[in-house]
């Protein structure tokens, strides 16, 4: 008898409960496979954010345990979770987070280097063309302050797929652009998912945004309350 | 690792300014130290090279640093009788068996040796008494070991052989006699003997005791003098590597009994000076660099508190603790070794401001300038020391910047 191949990323019953008392999530459970684009929606305070750090190894759950690609990450050292992060995780979240000093290029070129699996030449290459995806080609040298708000987030977008990961998770990427640039974002994470099998966690607050996932997640005080795929 | 240098050059780059200063802090530190250290260092120096060159290295004295076994304790050595108020010197004073001691000491190599007797005499010319201190030399052992012939501004020191009871004498003394090259003076010593000497030569060597109370004449000339035949009281060394003359005083001694006392031993009332003059220049710059280290700490905790979001950012792109520690770490080293480099900089003009200056009055050292040493090694002290204090300043928030914890940081910034 064979075993199925594990999930890629998987949550057993967690919880995350602060010193108070307070609990940010509660019991959940998810399965997230390759190729999946998943919608993380509830009200404000419903624990998405919460969620989302579980799920991306930024915080550890008081119960349960979250597992990556078939390990448990539990008793893994705080070292062995950045290694996790920069290997198989990227982040995007609503604030862009590029750092104010440097290029676009070199902000892509911030966790390549950190990583070093490629050498300085190839990895220049590898983020332009990153860059040049998301159509960000002219945008390489500039300073995020001298870029859009749409561009910024593509920018975040690019920096987050510099290493190849295998999961992405946004936390509102879209909440400080107008329409017709999170069209386009939500355009991009649909090609990731589709195109090249990553999966893709997006907590948006947008509902029509939402229904271009081909899964949702909806959450209220903490609890999944349903977990629906689409056709 | 090269990012983390680039990402601390460009966060401290956005706050030039205050960088700036925190910099000349640890600039200013580093070249006082350095100007500081020259000055202190380049008088102690000269006196120190004076002090060989005018004192033999070593003197072997016909005394013991504690008193002889006596016969009893011989006997018993294992404590049962206790002698008390037994003096150190009695004994027939003059060391014992001198010229074997003498040969011994010849041979090692790198040392010259010269036997002397000292000792009291009353010069006397016309009605002129003066009280003075005779050293019986042997010329040709003695050049080797004293500057005299140096310090002869009349007659030579070859004399003392072809003049009988030749003498030769300081300025001052000569001119307290009113004596002059070639007079015949009398000279009496406290053991009653009486000798007609002539003065072949007069010295100054700038020390008044020496220039106005010492003579010196033949070894044989004033053991008859003294009346103390063959006897030595002191042998003088002078050694070509003079860092060795304590070890080599304690050899001796060892192995003669006669006291031996080094150069060192000799000054060490100076040289304690100098250990307290060098403990207050490195407590008053350890001060200034403890200022700067406030300075550093300053500015990399600013740092720290602006960049909280980019700290969050790296930490969960894959940045581990060890990663952000280093990178704050860095940014206090280089805000340190830009101060040193400066200082360095700037210590290296001061010093050459302060050669510029000239006295009316003379220096102790006999000098009309300051005297300063040049050694790179207090470049390198000093360097060493600022970005040591440096590196401990930007510890403390780059700890705090380690531990920053990026869920909070990033919940806050939507
Ligand atoms: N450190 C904390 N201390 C106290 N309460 C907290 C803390 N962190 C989160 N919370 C609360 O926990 C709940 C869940 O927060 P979370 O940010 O996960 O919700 P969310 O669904 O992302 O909300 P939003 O849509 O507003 O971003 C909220 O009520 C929040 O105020
Ligand atoms: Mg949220």
């Amino acid at each position: 008898m064979t075993s199925p191949p594990p999930a890629l990323l998987e949550a057993q019953h967690i919880t995350r409960r602060l010193p108070e008392g307070v609990t940010l999530v509660a019991d959940a459970s998810l399965k997230v496979e390759r190729g999946e684009f998943i919608a993380i929606t509830g009200p404000s305070g419903s624990g998405k954010s919460s969620l989302l750090y579980l799920l991306g190894l930024l915080d550890r759950p008081t119960e349960g345990r979250v597992l990556l690609e078939g390990r448990d990450t539990a008793s893994l050292s705080a070292a062995e979770l950045a290694n996790l992060r920069l290997k198989r995780l990227g982040f995007v979240f609503q604030f862009h987070f590029l750092l104010p000093e440097f290029s676009t290029l070199d902000n892509v070129l911030i966790p390549m280097r950190r990583l070093g699996r490629l050498k300085d030449a190839a990895a220049r290459a590898q983020a332009m063309k990153l860059l040049e995806a998301l159509g960000m080609a002219e945008a390489a040298a500039k300073l995020p302050e001298q870029l859009s708000g749409g561009m910024r987030q593509r920018a975040a977008i690019a920096r987050a797929l510099a290493n190849d990961p295998a999961i992405i998770l946004a936390d509102e990427p879209t909440g400080n652009l107008d329409t017709r640039n999170a069209a386009a974002v939500f355009d991009i994470f649909a090609r990731l998912a589709s195109e090249e099998g990553r999966a893709i966690l997006v907590v948006t607050h947008d509902a029509e945004l939402a229904k271009r996932a081909n899964r949702r997640i909806h959450l209220v005080d903490g609890w999944i309350v349903s977990d629906t795929r689409a056709g | 690792m090269n990012l983390i240098f680039d990402l601390a050059r460009g966060m401290l780059s956005r706050r030039r300014r205050q960088t700036l200063v925190s910099v000349m802090g640890v600039a200013l530190g580093v070249a006082f130290f350095i100007a500081i250290a020259s000055l202190m260092r380049g008088f102690q120096t000269y006196f120190i090279e004076q002090v060989i060159d005018v004192q033999p290295h070593i003197i072997v004295k016909d005394e013991t640093r504690r008193p002889l076994p006596q016969a009893v304790e011989i006997a018993h050595p294992d404590g049962a009788v206790a002698l008390s108020g037994v003096k150190p010197t009695e004994r027939v004073r003059g060391i014992r068996a001198s010229s074997e001691k003498m040969a011994i000491l010849e041979a090692i190599p790198g040392v010259f040796s010269s036997p002397i007797l000292t000792g009291q005499a009353l010069l006397r010319y016309g009605s002129r008494d003066v009280s003075v201190s005779i050293t019986g030399i042997e010329p040709a052992r003695y050049r080797r070991v004293s500057n005299l012939e140096k310090d002869l501004i009349q007659g030579r020191m070859e004399d003392l052989r072809s003049t009988a009871n030749g003498l030769i004498i300081g300025i001052g003394l000569a001119q307290k006699l009113g004596v002059v090259l070639g007079d015949s003076i009398i000279a009496v010593s406290p053991r009653g003997v009486s000798l007609q000497m002539k003065i072949v030569g007069i010295f100054r060597t700038g020390i008044t005791t020496l220039d106005n109370q010492a003579g010196y004449t033949l070894l044989k000339v004033n053991q008859i003098l003294q009346d103390r035949p063959n006897v030595v009281n002191q042998i003088l060394l002078k050694l070509n590597d003079v860092t060795g003359a304590e070890a080599l005083a304690r050899q001796i001694e060892e192995r003669f009994g006669d006291r031996s006392e080094s150069w060192e031993e000799q000054n060490r009332n100076i040289l304690t000076v100098f250990v307290i003059q060098n403990a207050i220049m490195y407590s008053v710059t350890g001060a200034i660099l403890l200022v700067a280290a406030f300075g550093i700490y300053n500015i990399i905790s600013t740092v720290v508190f602006e960049k909280t979001r980019d700290i969050a950012i790296l930490k969960s792109l894959g940045f581990t603790e060890g990663d952000i520690q280093w990178l704050f770490l860095l940014q206090g080293m280089i805000a340190g070794l830009l101060g040193a480099v400066l200082g360095c900089v700037l210590g290296q003009l001061m010093i050459e401001g302060l050669a510029q200056i000239r006295f009316n009055t003379e220096t102790p050292a006999g000098n009309d300038r300051f005297l300063l040493v040049h050694d790179w090694r207090i470049f390198a002290i000093a360097s060493f020391f600022a970005l040591l204090s440096a590196s401990i300043a930007a510890v403390v928030p780059a700890r705090r910047a380690a531990r920053l914890d990026p869920v909070q940081t990033i919940r806050g910034a939507a």
